[in-house]
């Protein structure tokens, strides 16, 4: 019997199954920070967690709401400004995975959190940029979780914010990875459809040859996760 | 000499119509304290630069002492959007505001520049990003070493830094630890720094532990005692981030009616800061820190 899972819990499995023991990972909040934390539980426990904020190494005890909170402090291996954050460590090359979401990403990698609609006379205004712009250029590899719909992947997005080119797209339909210069889907999640995937995607979405089924969470994936989110 | 004073005369001395204002602290050491003292004060047409112009900016352009916004991401961390914020970009409510939109990296660079008085910053960032189309600050240098084209931001110089600490002697000498993001930056970047401490303590408890003082005394203007200064933000090892506001500011913001009524009770309803937490009376009960000490350090020789 296959146990029951959320869409949410199999995009973080399928985040952190794409991080490497020894890595040094640039952590967002939200889905993002669950999967690295999810990963450092699992099969990379030497995984180096670093937060825009100035934490290194961080190990926090509790699912921090937001990017600077006081438990990445307690217990982390260095705590520095936020100068030596994006100049030392991640221009530095020292970040091997940046995570990032988006409002809107489209057919090309480029991420958009800064407007839907004209800049100037914005439908949406969104909170723009943070970190993402130089987490695109300078991680070397860039993976993205995010939910999919028309709307939010288009042929072109409103406003390139980031231009990312990721290595993959979690969403939760499916993988995608990037093939020459464009977004191709490699993996469909488990119950999902390609009408699906073509009626959520705003271009002719291309898709992979070797198509592959995406593997559920384990069990112990979940019962990790849920730990997390339940009792941390 | 003791530069100690009140909120109320530390705002009305430095913090002018017109200025440009810097009060920094990522997530960690918020001075909404000032901020509050700020509204009180009705300063007009402010040019507030911010990383992440949280709720205290929120409440500011709310409350219309705003004209410009110099930030690179403007959300309630955790909690959506910032409502007012985008009332005043929207729909002009209560001023339209201008936007001036960089990365974090980009205004970093923007604090180093003001703090080692360059003229600008380079940095590898932003190519192929439409950031630089809206922005014209954003430019090109080549290096004139290897012919690289790095981006460039111009030096940002504030009126008046305004940085919340744990400890500050009177002179302020200021000791923070936690997150520090960019207030060194800002304070050696500014005309003038404000210097808001949770504890004043003496000179000799600085000198005990020099490496932890971020911000010397030589470039301090005022100091203000002012504990719970920070909340809804935290002061580590003080008291925690107050999630439950932030998460709650949603629905304040949303609406212009709720949104005057926090101004009313919470800010202009005190005379400062002192009454806001009796106001909030035991609700700091639940916000104490627990006690994680670190190990001493021997400074001898």
């Amino acid at each position: 019997m296959a146990t029951e899972f959320t869409a949410s819990e199999l995009m973080i499995c399928q985040a952190a199954r794409q991080l490497r023991d020894d890595e040094v990972v640039f952590v967002g909040i939200g889905l993002p920070n669950i999967a690295c934390n999810l990963a450092r539980r699992l099969h990379a426990p030497d995984l180096v967690l670093i937060y825009e904020s100035g934490a290194v190494g961080a190990a926090p005890a509790r699912l921090p709401i937001s990017i600077g909170d006081p438990s990445l402090v307690t217990d982390s291996l260095s705590v520095c400004s936020m100068f030596d954050v994006f100049n030392f460590y991640l221009q530095g090359g020292l970040v091997d995975v940046g995570f990032l979401q988006g409002a809107q990403i489209d057919r090309f990698g480029n991420l958009n959190t800064t407007v839907i609609g004209d800049y100037v006379h914005p439908k949406v205004r969104l909170p723009g940029s943070g970190g993402a712009c130089e987490i695109a250029l300078l991680a070397k590899r860039v993976f993205v979780i995010a939910p999919q719909r028309k709307r939010s992947f288009p042929e072109r997005v409103d406003f390139i914010t980031s231009p990312a080119r990721p290595a993959m797209v979690v969403t939760d339909l499916g993988c995608y990875e990037f093939v020459e210069d464009e977004l191709v889907l490699t993996s469909i999640h488990p119950g999902c459809t390609i009408e699906q995937v073509r009626e959520n995607t705003g271009w002719e979405v291309a898709i992979a040859e070797n198509l592959k089924l995406t593997q559920p969470p384990t069990t112990e994936e979940l019962s990790v996760i849920r730990d997390m989110i339940y009792k941390m | 000499m003791s530069k100690l004073m009140t909120m109320k005369d530390a705002i009305d001395r430095f913090v002018h119509d017109g200025d440009t204002i810097v009060i920094e602290g990522f997530t960690h050491l918020i001075c909404f304290a000032a901020g509050h003292e700020i509204i009180r004060q009705r300063r007009r047409d402010l040019t507030l630069c911010r990383l992440t112009p949280d709720l205290i900016y929120d409440q500011l352009i709310g409350a219309g002492c705003v004209r410009r916004l110099v930030f690179s991401w403007a959300g309630n961390p955790g909690a959506g959007p910032l409502h007012a914020l985008r009332r005043a970009v929207e729909q002009g409510v209560p001023n339209s505001i201008e936007l001036e939109e960089y990365s974090h990296f980009g205004m970093v660079a923007r604090l180093s520049a003001g703090a080692a008085k360059l003229p600008f910053y380079p940095l590898r960032d932003y190519k192929g990003s439409d950031l630089p189309r809206v922005n014209p600050q954003i430019k090109t240098v080549v290096c004139p070493f290897t012919g690289e084209e790095l981006a460039a931001v111009p030096a940002l110089n504030p009126d008046t830094a305004i940085i919340h600490v744990q400890r500050a002697d009177g002179n302020g000498n200021a000791h923070v630890w936690g997150l520090m993001g960019v207030q060194k930056e800002a304070a050696f970047a500014s005309r003038r720094t404000i210097v808001v401490a949770e504890e004043i303590v003496s000179e000799s408890a600085i000198r005990s532990d020099p490496n932890r003082t971020l911000i010397p005394g030589l470039i301090v203007d005022a100091v203000v005692h002012e504990p719970f200064g920070c909340h809804p933000s935290y002061a580590q090892g003080y008291y925690d981030r107050d999630n439950d506001f932030y998460v709650g500011w949603r629905e304040i913001s949303q609406d212009v009616e709720k949104f005057n009524a926090y101004l009313d009770e919470w800010i202009y309803g005190v005379r400062d800061r002192s009454e806001y937490v009796a106001r909030m009376g035991t609700a700091f009960t639940r916000l104490k820190a627990s006690e994680r000490l670190s190990d001493p350090v021997n400074y001898g020789y």
